[in-house]
C-alpha cells in the first residue's frame, strides 16, 4: 500500500482551467473522499493520478516516487469506474482475471487469486455469467473484484454507486467501506453526493471551481466549514446563512432583528468589524425555538423526515429562508410568527467579502 | 376468449408478414434466376417467345464462356466425329460445329478480380480502421480539416478522374498492373472505411480501453484485445461495401488495364461472340461473377447483424 502526494497539480484543457494548481496528500490506508458539484475537476483530478489524463505541471509522487509522466499500466494503481466498464464479451471470472494476465501471472495463482476476491465480494456464483446478465450491483461487485484482484499499490474510485439503483447503493456503500476496513488500501473516491461522503470517507476533500475548498475530517467539513461554499454544499439541507451587519457586538440583520454576539467569539469582532457585512452560519440542529429568542420569523413549511421534522422559516420582510431541525409531533401553523435563538456553540461566522470562515480563537 | 382471438391476431400478421417476405423475396431473386436459367438454356430456346420455364439444360453457355473455339468445315466436322478421344467440353462445342482451341481469357479475369478487389478490400479495411480509431481516440491537430478532405476524395465521380489518373500510371509504370489498380481502389475505399469506422468506434466506451490501460495493458493491447473485437460487426460491414464496390468497379477498370491486370467487370461484355450475342455466355460469366460477393456477404453475415456492444456500459 502507498500514499498518494499532489504537489502543484494543475491540468487545462486548452483554455479551460480544470485543475487550478492543487497540493493533496493521501496518506498510506486512508480512505479519501473527493467531494464537489459536476464539473468542478474532482475526476480529472483522479484520472490524472491514474495517468489517464495528462498533467499540464507539477508532480504526483506515489510512495515518494514521482510518477508523472508514468503509462498508466506502470502505475499500480486500480480504477473503479462509475459505469463499470467490464468487458463485454468476457465472463465475470474473465473479467476479474484480466489484470493478472497482463502481468503474465501463472494460471493456478491467478485462478487463486480469482477465488479469493470473489469470496471476499460473495459473487462466487455469478463468475461464469457475461456482465449483460448481471444486476448492477453485481456488476459493480464485479468491478471492484477486477480491481481488488491485482492488489494494487491504491484504489481510485470514481463515483463507483453513481450508477447503481437506490436499493444498491445502501447496500454497496456498506460494502466498499468494509473492503476499506479489511483491507485497508489507501483509497482516493469521487462522488458529488455529500451524504455519501460523510459516511464513507476518513477525510473529505471539498472541491469547487477547480479549487480544493477545504480537506478535513467529515466532522470538520461539518462543523466548522473553511467557507460559505463548503457550508452551503455539506448538509442536507445547507448550513443557514443569515446576513447582518456588525455593529459592536450585536449583528443587525436586514429586518432589524439585532443578534448578540456570543462572548467566546467577542474578540474576533474587537477590531475593525465594526459596520462591515458578515453571514451567521448554524445548522439547523443549532436552532432554537425559543418564545424570547431574538430573531423574528415566520412559519412558512414543514417537512416530515421521519426521525425529525424540519421546519422551514421564512425571516420577516426578508427573502431569507432558514431550516430549523424541530421534535416530531410539535406543530406549527403555516404563516404563524414564531422566535428562534441559536446555539453558541454551534454558531459559525463568515466574511460576506470573501466567504471565508472567521477563525475563532477559543477551540469550539 | 380474449387470448385466443389476441393469439389468433398474432398469428394472421406472422401469416401476412410472411407472405410479403416471400414476394419479395420472389421480385428480388427473379433476375438472378432468370440469369440462372439463361446460363443453362441451349441456344435455341434463349430467345424464344413465349420464354420457356422448362427447357433441357445445356452446358454449352458455360462452354463458350471458357474456351475459345474456331469453325470448323464440313469435312473437318465428319472427322471430328468419327474421333474418340473428345472431352465432354469438345463434344458440346461439336454440336454447334465448332472446336476448342484453348482457353478464355475469362478465368485469368476473374483471378486478377479476386487478387485486386481482395487484397484492395484488406488494405483499405486495415489501414481505415487504424485511420479512423485514430481519430476516434486521440486529439489530433486539424483533424476535422484532415476527415474533410479524406472525404472530399470521393466527391468526384471515377469517371472524372480516370484520364488524369490514366496519364500519371503510364508515367510510373502503374498500367496494367496488379499493384496499380490495388493501389487506386484501396484509395477510393480508404475515405468510405474511415468514416463509416470512425462511426462504429465513437459507438464503443472508451472506458473499456481506459479500464484495460490501468489494469496494465499498452494502447495496442487494449486495441487488439477490446477494440477489434466489439467491432466486428462495423468491420464486417465495411468490409462488405469495400469489397462490393472493387468487385464491381467498371470505369477504372475498363481504363486503366488491358490485358495482364483486366478484372472480370470489362470482359463481360467482351464475352459478346462474333456470330450472335451469345447471351448463355454472358449469363454464365454474370453468374460467376456474383458468387464471391455471395460468399463474403454470407461469411460475414453474423457480424453485420449483431449490435456493436450489449449491456456492459449503461448510459
Amino acid at each position: 500500500m502507498a500514499n498518494i502526494e499532489l504537489i502543484q497539480v494543475e491540468k487545462k484543457f486548452g483554455d479551460f482551467h480544470a485543475v487550478k494548481p492543487m497540493d493533496l496528500t493521501i496518506k498510506d490506508g486512508e480512505f479519501v473522499v473527493l467531494l464537489g458539484p459536476s464539473g468542478c475537476g474532482k475526476t480529472t483530478t483522479l484520472r490524472m493520478i491514474a495517468g489517464l489524463e495528462t498533467v499540464t505541471s507539477g508532480e504526483i509522487l506515489l510512495n515518494g516516487k514521482n510518477i508523472t509522466h508514468q503509462p498508466a499500466r506502470e502505475r499500480d494503481i486500480a480504477f473503479v469506474f462509475q459505469f463499470f466498464a467490464l468487458y463485454p464479451h468476457m465472463t465475470a471470472r474473465e473479467n476479474i482475471a484480466f489484470p493478472l494476465q497482463a502481468q503474465r501471472v501463472p494460471k493456478d495463482i491467478i485462478a487463486r487469486r480469482v477465488k479469493e476476491v470473489t469470496k471476499l465480494l460473495e459473487i462466487e456464483y455469478l463468475l461464469h455469467l457475461r456482465p449483460g446478465a448481471l444486476s448492477s450491483g453485481d456488476q459493480q461487485r464485479v468491478a471492484l473484484a477486477r480491481a481488488l484482484v491485482r492488489k494494487p499499490q491504491a484504489f481510485l474510485m470514481d463515483e463507483p454507486l453513481g450508477a447503481l439503483d437506490a436499493e444498491f447503493r445502501e447496500t454497496m456503500r456498506a460494502e466498499i467501506k468494509k473492503l476499506h476496513i479489511r483491507e485497508n488500501a489507501t483509497t482516493l473516491y469521487v462522488t458529488h453526493d455529500q451524504i455519501e461522503a460523510m459516511a464513507m470517507g476518513d477525510k473529505i476533500v471539498v472541491m469547487s471551481a477547480a479549487v480544493i475548498q477545504q480537506v478535513g475530517t467529515p466532522a470538520e467539513v461539518y462543523h466548522n466549514p473553511a467557507n460559505t461554499f463548503v457550508a452551503k454544499f455539506i448538509g442536507s439541507p445547507g448550513m443557514n446563512l443569515l446576513p447582518g451587519i456588525v455593529q459592536s457586538d450585536k449583528i443587525i440583520l436586514p429586518n432589524g432583528d439585532s443578534y448578540l454576539i456570543p462572548q467566546q467569539w467577542g474578540p474576533v469582532f474587537m477590531n475593525g468589524w465594526n459596520g462591515k457585512k458578515v453571514y451567521i452560519g448554524f445548522r439547523p440542529e443549532a436552532l432554537i425555538i425559543d418564545k424570547q429568542g431574538c430573531i423574528n420569523a415566520t412559519v412558512y413549511s414543514e417537512d416530515m423526515h421521519g426521525s425529525h421534522v424540519m421546519l422551514n422559516m421564512g425571516i420577516n420582510d426578508t427573502q431569507e429562508i432558514v431550516h430549523g431541525r424541530i421534535e416530531r409531533g410539535v406543530y406549527y401553523a403555516i404563516n404563524a410568527p414564531i422566535c428562534f435563538n441559536i446555539r453558541e456553540d454551534m454558531v459559525r461566522f463568515f466574511d460576506a467579502e470573501t466567504g471565508n470562515a472567521l477563525k475563532a480563537e477559543v477551540k469550539l | 376468449m380474449p387470448m385466443v382471438e389476441h393469439q389468433g391476431h398474432a398469428k394472421a400478421a406472422i401469416t401476412v408478414r410472411v407472405i410479403l417476405a416471400l414476394i419479395a423475396c420472389v421480385i428480388f431473386l427473379i433476375p438472378v434466376l432468370w440469369m440462372l436459367a439463361t446460363a443453362l438454356k441451349p441456344r435455341e430456346d434463349i430467345l424464344s417467345i413465349p420464354p420457356k420455364v422448362f427447357f433441357t439444360p445445356s452446358l454449352e453457355g458455360f462452354v463458350s464462356l471458357f474456351t475459345q473455339r474456331s469453325t470448323l468445315t464440313k469435312a473437318q466436322m465428319e472427322e471430328y466425329k468419327q474421333r474418340t478421344d473428345l472431352t465432354w467440353v469438345e463434344k458440346i462445342a461439336l454440336e454447334r460445329g465448332l472446336a476448342v482451341v484453348g482457353p478464355s481469357q475469362y478465368v485469368s479475369r476473374l483471378k486478377n478480380s479476386i487478387i485486386i478487389a481482395g487484397l484492395s478490400t484488406i488494405l483499405a479495411v486495415v489501414m481505415g480502421f487504424l485511420a479512423a480509431y485514430s481519430f476516434s481516440r486521440f486529439k489530433i491537430a486539424g483533424s476535422g480539416d484532415l476527415l474533410f478532405f479524406i472525404l472530399s476524395t470521393r466527391m468526384l465521380p471515377p469517371v472524372v478522374v480516370t484520364i488524369p489518373i490514366f496519364l500519371m500510371y503510364r508515367q510510373l509504370g502503374l498500367y496494367d498492373t496488379h499493384i496499380g489498380m490495388i493501389i487506386l481502389y484501396t484509395a477510393f475505399n480508404l475515405s468510405f472505411s474511415v468514416w463509416l469506422l470512425k462511426g462504429f468506434i465513437d459507438e464503443i466506451p472508451k472506458e473499456y480501453e481506459e479500464a484495460a490501460l490501468v489494469d496494465g495493458y499498452s494502447r495496442w493491447e487494449a486495441f487488439i484485445k477490446f477494440v477489434v473485437p466489439q467491432s466486428l460487426s462495423g468491420i464486417a460491414a465495411t468490409t462488405v461495401f469495400c469489397f462490393i464496390f472493387a468487385w464491381n468497379e467498371y470505369a477504372f477498370a475498363l481504363m486503366l488495364t488491358s490485358e495482364r491486370a483486366r478484372t472480370a467487370p470489362p470482359s463481360i461484355p467482351s464475352v459478346l461472340g462474333t456470330a450472335g450475342i451469345e447471351w448463355a455466355a454472358i449469363a454464365a460469366g454474370a453468374l460467376l461473377f456474383l458468387i464471391p460477393v455471395v460468399i463474403v456477404t454470407f461469411a460475414l453475415r453474423q457480424y453485420l447483424l449483431r449490435g456493436v456492444t450489449f449491456g456492459a456500459i449503461r448510459k
